[in-house]
């Protein structure tokens, strides 16, 4: 038999074998499916326990669909607590932040990556060693500091430290615009373009990518944060959506119908969004971690 | 003075020019750095490097926020390690750390490699495992507090229904800190599948066939050639997961509000209750100081631990 036949014999052979798998590959599915259904069960349970009356809650053994629907839950959360204001409180800090740090960030990437001056590296290597720095260190003085500026209990607090300062988005960019070939902006600033203009017409219409990517990343953590609205704001009307539903939780802990109402409020939206944007949030989160 | 002589001297002002060329292209391109840096310099220096010099001077203060700051010397920190309580928090935290970061690094490294078969469901599969890691730590707290409920759990009433005996899961001192560890392992899940996914792909498939037609097992492959293949992926999971879990504090400050029980708190928690509660500023700043330290160690002893095992491809 010449290598050829042979070689064909024995990927027939390979695929006959591989066909008995199928079961195995069956089961692999089955496996993988019921284990992302049973991590997607504590958010299906906030669902469905949002429309049960406080009595199926502590039925025993419990259901899972509601057998009385009711929108009471979210009656009672839209009374207790201003989740319109806090929504909007959410939405106005993360889009701010996400904006302006995107920006900073990229300049500063682009200075590290294209301008020649000096002390560069030393510098950049400040900012990478600030990554190292956990928040809890430097979120006291801070405190004392927006005191200072008056800034307690205002959404400056929040946005300002958060838009000009990020040494992981300026690493990011900064290897980004390293990969970018230098020839093409040469050729501008021989042609009498400024770095401005380098920077807005070429640098950044290619950095879309790596720009969502940041720009995902930075809105999930800020829309998430609850370590700084904790410190930072204290009246009800600033609050943020996780400070809002903590607070909720403190007044109506024993109301399970309208706590989880509560909760699906305020998940649901990045649930949605996530939903939609599956693909892009996780080349985001992928992202975060390749040029590292 | 004449055309002729201008040329002249410019012309023999030809060597000297570059140099003033260069020099001025030097002070333009440091004026642009300036330019371009500006913003992040500002925050660098405000929200950064101040805080931090002001951290460290607070460390050695006695300051409850009014009037003066007297000098206190190492007393807030021996006050720190004489405190149970901190000692306390401290055992929790490692035992947390203990917990989640193998607790998570090992399950979803387990399910990206079942995953990586999966073919075109895998988006679908997935959904399941990210969508906690997009959601906010207190909604997640907050259902996680229904299903740690002995009064209205389903997993306990699913428990007790094949016959095994139901934790109080937040009140028994013994399960406080697993059940945290299980929230964040649920959480941090479909962070790291993501992660390790994209690590199992850039790896080349010929590795793995030309291992295959050495007749080696598919354990031998998993083993000597997969894992070293992501090792450094897996570097980077447990130096940042490293940290994550040292800075725990979102879950018990919901769970507990700012009245946790000794067996429930970790070091970030009192930190905030030093600082937050008690205003004992110069305590809190050490406190933190230290976790600093202990990151910095942990960290670095990976970095020197990484020569032995991390594989960096060419």
């Amino acid at each position: 038999m010449s290598t050829l036949t042979r070689n064909i014999a024995r990927s027939q052979e390979t695929r006959t074998r591989r066909r008995p798998v199928r079961p195995g590959k069956i089961i692999l599915h089955l496996a993988l499916a019921a284990c992302a259904a049973l991590m997607a069960l504590p958010f299906l349970w906030m669902m469905f326990s949002s429309f049960k009356p406080l009595d199926e809650i502590f039925r025993q053994p419990p259901t899972f669909l509601p057998e009385a629907w009711t929108t009471g839950g979210y009656e009672t959360a839209f009374a207790g607590a201003d989740f319109v204001r806090g929504f909007w409180n959410s939405t106005y800090i993360a889009v701010t932040v996400t904006v302006v740090s995107l920006l900073t960030s990229t300049m500063a990437a682009y200075a590290f990556a294209r301008i020649d001056f000096r002390g560069s590296k030393h510098l950049f290597m400040v900012f990478l060693a600030t990554m190292m720095i956990p928040a809890q260190l430097t979120i006291i003085p801070l405190y004392i500091i927006m005191g200072w500026l008056g800034w307690i209990d205002t959404p400056l607090s929040l946005i300002m430290p958060a838009s000009l300062f990020s040494a992981f988005g300026v690493f990011l960019m900064r290897q980004y615009i390293k990969g970018i070939p230098r020839e093409l902006e040469e050729a501008a600033e021989l042609d009498g373009a400024s770095r401005f203009r380098v920077f807005t017409t070429m640098i950044l219409p290619l950095l879309r990518t790596p720009l969502t990517a940041l720009g995902i990343f930075t809105f999930l953590g800020q829309w998430n944060n609850f370590f700084g609205p904790l410190i930072f704001l204290n009246s009800d009307a600033n609050f943020t959506l996780p400070l809002l539903v903590n607070q909720f939780k403190g007044q109506y802990g024993a109301d399970w119908t309208s706590l989880m109402s509560a909760t699906t409020l305020v998940a649901a939206p990045l649930l949605i969004i996530f939903a939609v944007a599956q693909r892009q949030i996780v080349d985001g989160i992928a992202l975060s971690g390749s040029k590292s | 003075m004449s055309l002729d002589t201008q040329i002249r001297a410019s012309a023999d002002a030809v060597p000297v020019q570059p140099r003033r060329k260069v020099s001025r292209r030097h002070r333009k391109d440091a004026i642009a750095a300036l330019v371009f840096l500006s913003p992040q310099l500002v925050g660098l220096i405000v929200f950064m490097i101040g805080p931090l010099v002001f951290a460290l001077y607070l460390a050695f203060s006695h300051w409850d926020g009014f009037g003066a700051a007297t000098f206190a010397g190492l007393s807030n920190f021996t006050e720190l390690f004489e405190n149970p309580r901190i000692q306390r928090s401290a055992i929790n935290t490692v035992w947390f750390t203990v917990l989640q970061v193998p607790g998570v690094m090992i399950t979803a490294f387990l399910f990206a490699l079942f995953m990586q078969k999966a073919g075109k469901m895998t988006n679908v599969y997935r959904l399941g495992f990210v969508a906690p890691v997009v959601t906010s730590s207190v909604a997640v707290a907050t259902i996680w507090l229904y299903l740690f409920n002995p009064e209205i759990s389903p997993i306990n009433s699913a428990l007790r229904s094949v016959g095994i005996p139901a934790p109080n899961w937040l009140q028994d001192p013994a399960f406080i800190i697993p059940s945290f560890a299980v929230v964040a392992i649920w959480q941090g899940l479909g962070y790291q599948l993501v992660m390790f996914m994209a690590g199992l792909q850039s790896i080349g498939a010929s590795y793995l066939e030309a291992a295959e037609l050495d007749g080696c097992s598919a354990w031998q492959k998993l083993w000597h050639v997969t894992v070293p293949l992501i090792s450094p992926t897996i570097l980077f999971l447990s130096i940042t997961s490293i940290i994550g879990s040292f800075q725990v504090f979102d879950y018990i400050y919901v769970f507990m509000d700012s009245s946790a029980p000794d067996e429930a708190r970790t070091i970030v928690y009192e930190i905030v209750q030093m600082a937050f509660r008690e205003f004992n500023f110069g305590a809190a700043s050490a406190l933190a100081f230290l976790l600093f330290l202990v990151l910095l160690g942990v960290t670095g002893l990976q970095m020197a631990a990484q020569k032995r095992w991390v594989h960096y491809a060419e």
